[in-house]
């Protein structure tokens, strides 16, 4: 009949408890938060005496769902890294070796060069007999292929030969690329001091960057979206015209106060970003801002040797093709330390002795996407949120007992629960709220009593046929089954669709609409008929008005 | 005392006008479809790529004062439109709040973002008390992307959901429920293109869960279809139908009922960010209810189904998923 074993009521009552226990600090939550701050930190225990009021309980369960950033404010961006920048680097590196193996079989091959190509992954060395071309791979395989077999050498055209990296050889670089620019970014973001940031990679050549709080996405594209990448060239001529062909050994730079102006440099840089050891903002003798850098040992010596042997002549600072300055040295400068001086404001100076310390990105980026919600309207969306679930949960719990009485009110019980449960198992997967999500939530409140209005109506249609109360509320329940898990596993199907394929709002929402379906029906179903069980078990009504 | 919606025990008669309905639904879909070629959709910038930003101003402000402010920057194609909240109408503290749209400028990230700095800085300058409520920027590579997602989810719904009901049922039901599917789908696109209010990622999870509610209802008016259909052999179809829809009726009003009171509330007071996705819903919850009553069940009756259910199943109603 409508008896349970102890240890089936166990199993109803037990997760339903915990619901609820876990849920409670949600009512406190900006104090928990603060709470779970301090204690990650390590704060709590040596500052306790001194924390006043007492935030929140050692004892008390202290898990939250996290607030997504269309509900606490913050910036969201999607990158691509450009991953094939990186191949188009390191395969300039087998060039002299290429040339220093051609040179050995000149008689066959004739006179060959290098060839600026679209293909950028790749070497291009154009022979000048082409019947030799097919000596040369041979002969190159054998050099090259026997101390690292990573490269893959054909023949492109009829007199070219084309090296690239094989395919496996690529998926280590952009491996590589991709560990360095998440590094990378993740040093240039917690330089910056934000709260919590989150940076993940998505798929195999993208970057997720999301800083809660305040700022904006165009603040932190400023700060990530630099390659930052430093040389320090010798200047050939001081102005030229930016149209001017750089010859072999040199590259036409333009000026970052005026990008209508460009110096010639020589192309071979004296030292790099990368031997950086520390950048700081300072300001130079004018008192106007500057960053100021320190080189490592090797770094250092080739500076102050390249600076002892050119007094007089000007020295290009070059970040991002761009000439920051370009002054003339003054003096020797020993120990590697130096001091960038150019057009900054403050807040440019800072930016740039972050990325100088954070150090260059590997390859470009690309913004895919770019969002920001002002911290105003978080605190809007949480509050309309708010409101929008209260008022829709008091309306369905009005109206389900207005419509079965008693047993809305059992329904009623489930439906909070419910509520309750679907924060808690998100809180404990750190899952994250956002605007959709509470929409999810709000749908839930209205479709969970689906199951229970199924259920009822049922039961009314058993006692129509003259059965027995209880036999009516068992046959209710038992015949309702069927089409509560029909109905609930098709709407599952469209969650987990939701969930596999969304991106952003759709991801949210289908996270809610989920755990609620599953919880749903453990409450309407088991909940309730455990209530009415024990309801019968004291009152042992004879008639029921549904 | 009870809220009773309905008569103890109704008897409509659902398929004496089912032709009328069926009619009215082709007709629906064909001017969703005319609509469609003739308005096209709004497309919000995740589908179209640009820029959109949110902002507040102090009441002087008007959409022809934003315009005009951006004339200068030469950002191309731009939108300003005034929004209303109805529920800050009701607490009777309008505020006023723009939608700026802009489209996708030419070159690289860098002059995206330069755009969107500059045009901020524009607004802070030309406007009384402006704050920058949201702001988002999409490529138009990661929009490419996320429409060609989103017809690949509402499809593969719909194809899950055609294999479920299928192997749960046969397959008279399962092309039934689907073709209500298509119906509700294909009309919530029509009104959105007739009203032209804007169609972004959240009205395609809105239409996902269309989706899913629709087939909530059909599924439930099947189920009890399949019942009756082992209960009374010797009755004809369409009265074992009309039987099925009748005794379901109740439920089907109440749910639809709850669902649309919290969905109500939603609309109201749950802000500007998911309106258009409430909206999306409450005309899916009601076209929805009106498809698995009259669409679903119409498909079935010109199908014919399968009437010796005996000889499987014979104990509990449902439960086999051979069939």
């Amino acid at each position: 009949m409508l008896k349970f074993p102890l240890w089936k009521i166990l199993l109803i009552v037990v997760p339903c408890l915990w619901g609820i226990y876990s849920f409670s600090p949600h009512f406190f939550y900006s104090q928990v938060e603060k709470y779970n701050d301090l204690n990650k930190s390590g704060l709590v225990k040596t500052q306790k005496p001194l924390l006043e009021p007492q935030l929140w309980y050692d004892w008390a369960p202290s898990d939250l769902v996290n607030l997504g950033l269309d509900l606490r404010g913050g910036a969201h961006v999607l990158v691509e890294v450009n991953l094939e920048d990186v191949y188009s680097e390191r395969i300039q590196n087998f060039w002299p070796e290429i040339r220093k193996n051609l040179r050995t079989i000149r008689n066959e091959v004739g006179s060959f060069s290098q060839e600026d190509s679209a293909l950028n992954d790749s070497l291009i060395i154009t022979i000048g007999k082409k019947e030799g071309i097919e000596k040369a791979i041979s002969f190159l395989n054998k050099e090259l292929s026997s101390k690292n077999n990573i490269l893959e050498i054909l023949r492109f055209e009829d007199n070219k030969i084309k090296v690239s990296f094989d395919e496996q050889e690529k998926r280590k670089i952009d491996n590589q690329t991709m560990d360095q620019s998440l590094e990378i970014i993740r040093r240039r973001v917690d330089e910056a001091g934000t709260r919590e940031p989150t940076i993940q990679k998505q798929g195999s050549r993208r970057i997720l960057i999301q800083v809660p709080g305040l700022g904006s996405a165009e603040e932190l594209l400023q700060l990530i979206g630099k390659t930052a990448k430093l040389t320090f060239h010798p200047v050939i001529k001081n102005s030229v015209s930016c149209e001017k062909k750089p010859t072999i050994t040199t590259i036409i730079v333009e000026n970052f106060d005026d990008i209508n102006n460009c110096l010639e440099l020589e192309k071979k840089f004296v030292v790099s970003g990368s031997q950086l050891t520390n950048a700081q903002p300072s300001f130079d003798q004018n008192n106007r801002p500057a960053v100021s850098f320190q080189f490592n040992p090797v770094g250092g010596r080739k500076f102050g040797e390249y600076t002892k042997n050119n007094i007089g002549n000007p020295f290009a600072i070059v970040l991002d093709k761009q000439v920051i300055s370009a002054p003339i040295i003054q003096s020797y400068i020993p120990g590697g330390a130096g001091i960038i001086t150019g057009n900054f404001s403050v807040d440019e100076s800072n930016r740039l002795a972050i990325l100088l310390r954070a150090g260059a990105l590997p390859a470009a980026i690309q913004v895919l996407e770019q969002r920001t919600v002002g911290p105003e309207l978080g605190a809007d969306s949480i509050k309309s949120g708010k409101i929008a679930a209260i008022i829709a949960g008091i309306l369905v719990l009005l109206f389900m007992i207005a419509s079965y009485g008693l047993f809305g009110l059992f329904a009623n019980v489930g439906l909070i629960v419910n509520i309750a449960l679907i924060f808690s198992i998100m809180a404990y997967f750190a899952a994250t709220l956002t605007l959709p999500g509470i929409a999810g939530i709000v749908l839930t409140i209205g479709m969970a009593v689906d199951a229970n209005v199924l259920i009822f109506e049922r039961i009314k249609e058993e006692i129509k046929t003259n059965k027995s109360l209880y036999r009516a509320i068992e046959l209710g329940y038992e015949k309702a089954l069927t089409s509560i898990i029909d109905a609930n596993v098709t709407t599952f199907i469209a969650a987990v669709i939701l969930f596999s394929l969304g991106s952003g709002p759709i991801k949210g929402f289908s996270v809610t609409l989920g755990i609620g379906i599953m919880t749903s029906v453990f409450t309407a179903v088991y909940l309730t008929r455990l209530l009415i069980s024990i309801y019968f078990g004291f009152k042992k009504p004879k008639i029921l008005n549904l | 005392m009870r809220l009773r919606l309905l008569p103890q025990n109704t008897s409509i008669n659902f398929f004496g006008k089912s032709r009328y309905a069926i009619w009215l639904s082709i007709l629906a879909v064909l001017i969703s479809f005319v609509f469609y070629l003739i308005n096209g959709l709004n497309y919000g910038i995740d589908f179209r790529g640009g820029t959109m930003l949110m902002i507040k101003t102090s009441n002087s402000s008007s959409v022809s004062e934003i315009r005009k402010s951006l004339n200068n920057l030469e950002l191309g194609d731009t939108v300003v439109t005034k929004i209303s909240d109805p529920s800050d109408t009701l607490i009777g503290n309008p505020k006023q709040m723009f939608l700026i749209k802009i489209e996708q400028q030419e070159g690289n990230a860098e002059v995206q973002n330069n755009m969107i700095i500059d045009v901020k800085k524009t607004l802070s300058n030309n406007l009384n008390e402006v704050s920058f409520l949201q702001t988002e920027s999409v490529g138009s590579k990661i929009s490419g992307e996320l429409v060609q997602k989103a017809i690949l989810a509402v499809c593969l719904a719909v194809f899950a959901v055609l294999f479920y009901i299928w192997i749960r049922f046969e397959w008279q039901f399962s092309l039934g429920a689907v073709i209500a599917l298509v119906h509700d789908v294909l009309i919530t696109i029509g009104i959105f293109s007739i009203i032209g209010l804007e169609f972004n990622l959240s009205i395609i999870a809105a239409l996902l869960t269309i989706v899913g509610y629709s087939l909530n209802d059909t599924v439930i008016v099947f189920d009890r279809i399949r019942e009756n259909l082992k209960k009374y052999q010797s009755v004809e179809l369409l009265e074992v139908l009309n039987k099925s829809i009748n005794e379901t009726l109740s439920r089907t009003i109440i749910t639809s009922l709850t669902t649309l009171l919290a969905l109500l509330a939603l609309f109201i007071f749950g802000g500007e960010v998911i309106r258009g996705f409430t909206f999306a819903m409450i005309w899916g919850v009601l076209i929805g209810t009106y498809s698995s009553i009259f669409i679903a069940s119409s498909i079935l009756l010109k199908l014919g189904v399968k009437r010796d259910w005996s000889n499987k199943n014979s104990g509990n109603p449902g439960t086999n998923f051979d069939e």
